[in-house]
């Protein structure tokens, strides 16, 4: 074989190269173009604009939750009793389905602050309302595929595979929170 | 392709420069042979073309005045149904449409499953069905969203949530599903564009799936190869009125449906508009999905059971290599005749269970019968096709009926 068969640099035809070559640039080309197709259907900025929401939390009396809206999603804002804070804080985090200790969840331990969806399929868990019913352990229950959670919204028994989301969370005054 | 004989000369002049009548006359005329002992159980998969061809028809006018926003859908929906004329009966029909569209698959996936017809060499025949079965499964539930009532909202809340389950990526995936950080607006439009496309998509695949069957024809009871026209009959007329007699059938049932009880196999709770704040108490999807919730919820695992949901619909593409019998009718297998009849019990069993709520006694029988559902398909299908001792075959379509004095003439006259 003599260079000129294999061009210049040895191993590859030339014809090879070329071919291998213009095959690539159409595969990348190919991929460049589909990709704005793709990226339109994640939100869009005006959908990432709603990023934050401001809540009184005065009027929530102790043993009390309310429900508010936070990109569309609902949050779960409780004012703690002080059993319930007890009880949070008494178990052992290490011995729970995702371990996460209530101090880590609920810095100012009055006021837990959460996601409400489930985690297992995203339904809402019952358990805001006084009628609703709580779980097994005093939090939410989510009447979809049966998860429980506790006083600090994580996990305790049932499909879901994580505790109830804390979102980002600042306290503007001692009564004034902002989500996100 | 044989010259046709066409006496109209108007006819005679497009077929001169597009023969589209004899094509026509090939693939489903006088001149598609099919074997002639057809029972019927072969009549399911015509009549699933024409529920498939029916859906389209109601869907495009249905699109002609519904609106795809979050804000107005339901009341579209609503104003269809007091309004628009007619608009009662075609969303009826549509709705009770796509039901029995599933049960006419279901029943066309079970004969194929007793009289062996994802074997050799049919195998892709039968994956193209799977295909049609996956992209029906997708296109159903994008319709079930379009009302915006509150099962439509929360089924396509905890559907979309089943891709969370895959680690790493699964949460920008269902945001991306989703258009934003919840089922909304954006999730609404995108789905009713590919509710949409999709039949459309499928109608593409069903030509495929028929290509595939004409090359080498239908199946029969027998699980026997076509050995010579004796074997045969022509499609036109025979089967053509056969499938009539049978779309006559499904109209009755169809219409008995939409006139008597149109919300039958609807949930009142639909006719709740979305609330994004308030998961309904109790929410089961739509008949046809039952045996598969029931698998995603037997495994006491978020992603263990995703997995099991989409194992067993792949362990379907892999039965060509797992059915290890020689024999294709399990009219000739006197063990897996009773296995198949256990299968089907087994399916309904799994379809129940995903009606009930996931509590007491249902927990275990659903985790049994999924445990079976398996077994079936990767421990016994194997099995059975080794050790299971096959009733003798016949020599050919045409003996039984004839005799074997007629078969063996005419096995005699195709070795020349």
């Amino acid at each position: 074989m003599t260079a000129a068969e294999h061009g210049h640099g040895g191993g590859m035809p030339r014809r090879d190269f070329l071919i291998v070559a213009t095959g690539t640039v159409a595969v990348v080309g190919a991929a460049a173009a589909v990709w704005p197709l793709v990226d339109s259907m994640n939100p869009a900025s005006d959908t990432l604009a709603l990023a934050s929401t401001e809540v009184d939390l005065g009027p929530i009396a102790e043993g009390q939750s309310i429900t508010v809206q936070w990109r569309g999603k609902p949050v779960f804002i409780r004012h703690r009793t002080a059993n319930e804070i007890k009880e949070a804080r008494a178990i052992d985090a290490a011995t729970l389905p995702d371990p996460m200790r209530d101090e880590a969840r609920a810095p100012n331990a009055k006021w837990l602050v959460l996601v409400g969806v489930c985690t297992h399929l995203g339904c809402i868990p019952l358990g805001q309302k006084t009628a609703e019913p709580k779980g097994e352990f005093g939090g939410w229950f989510c009447p979809c595929h049966g998860s429980h959670y506790d006083t600090s919204g994580r996990i305790r028994k049932g499909p879901a595979p994580a505790n109830l989301e804390v979102p980002k969370y600042t306290f503007l005054t001692d009564t004034k929170v902002r989500i996100g | 392709m044989s010259e046709m004989q066409l006496k109209n000369p108007m006819l005679r002049w497009i077929e001169y420069r597009l023969p589209i009548f004899s094509f026509i006359d090939h693939s489903v005329g006088s001149q598609y042979p099919a074997p002639k002992n057809l029972s019927y159980w072969w009549n399911f998969g015509s009549l699933a073309g024409i529920a498939l061809v029916m859906q389209i028809a109601t869907g495009i006018v249905l699109a002609m005045h519904y609106t795809p926003h979050a804000d107005m859908a339901f009341d579209s929906v609503e104003r269809i149904m007091r309004e628009v004329n007619y608009g009662w009966l075609l969303r009826y029909f549509h709705a009770n449409g796509a039901s029995l569209f599933f049960l006419v698959v279901y029943i066309h996936i079970f004969r194929g499953l007793y009289y062996g017809s994802y074997k050799y060499p049919r195998e892709l025949l039968w994956w193209l069905g799977l295909v049609i079965f996956v992209l029906m499964m997708a296109t159903a539930f994008m319709g079930y969203v379009l009302p915006w009532g509150q099962m439509s909202y929360w089924a396509a809340t905890v559907i979309t949530n089943l891709f969370s389950a895959i680690p790493w990526i699964g949460v920008g995936i269902t945001e991306w599903l989703w258009g934003g950080f919840t089922v909304g607006n954006p999730t609404l439009a995108r789905f009713y564009s590919l509710h949409y496309l999709l039949p459309f998509v499928i109608v593409g695949v069903v030509f495929l799936h028929l290509w595939a069957l004409h090359q080498h024809k239908s199946n029969n009871p027998l699980g026997i190869d076509i050995k010579g026209p004796q074997d045969t009959i022509p499609f036109h007329p025979y089967y053509t009125y056969k499938d009539l007699v049978g779309l006559g059938v499904f109209l009755l049932v169809m219409f008995g449906f939409v006139f008597y009880h149109p919300n039958y196999m609807g949930h009142p709770d639909n006719y709740i508009p979305a609330n994004p704040l308030q998961t309904p108490a109790h929410i089961v999807p739509e008949w046809y999905f039952l045996p598969f919730y029931a698998i995603l919820r037997a495994i006491p695992s978020k992603l263990g059971g995703v997995i099991a949901m989409a194992a067993s619909i792949l362990v379907l593409f892999l039965i060509p290599w797992l059915d290890t019998s020689r024999v294709r009718s399990t009219k000739f297998r006197p063990v897996y005749r009773w296995f198949f009849v256990f299968l089907v019990i087994d399916v309904i069993l799994l379809g129940i269970v995903g009606a009930k709520p996931p509590e007491g006694i249902w927990i275990l029988i659903g985790r049994l019968a999924t445990l079976y559902y398996f077994l079936h398909f990767i421990i016994f299908m194997p099995f059975l096709g080794w050790f299971e001792r096959p009733l003798p075959v016949p020599d050919s379509i045409h003996q039984p009926v004839l005799g074997a004095a007629a078969g063996a003439a005419a096995a005699g006259e195709n070795k020349r």
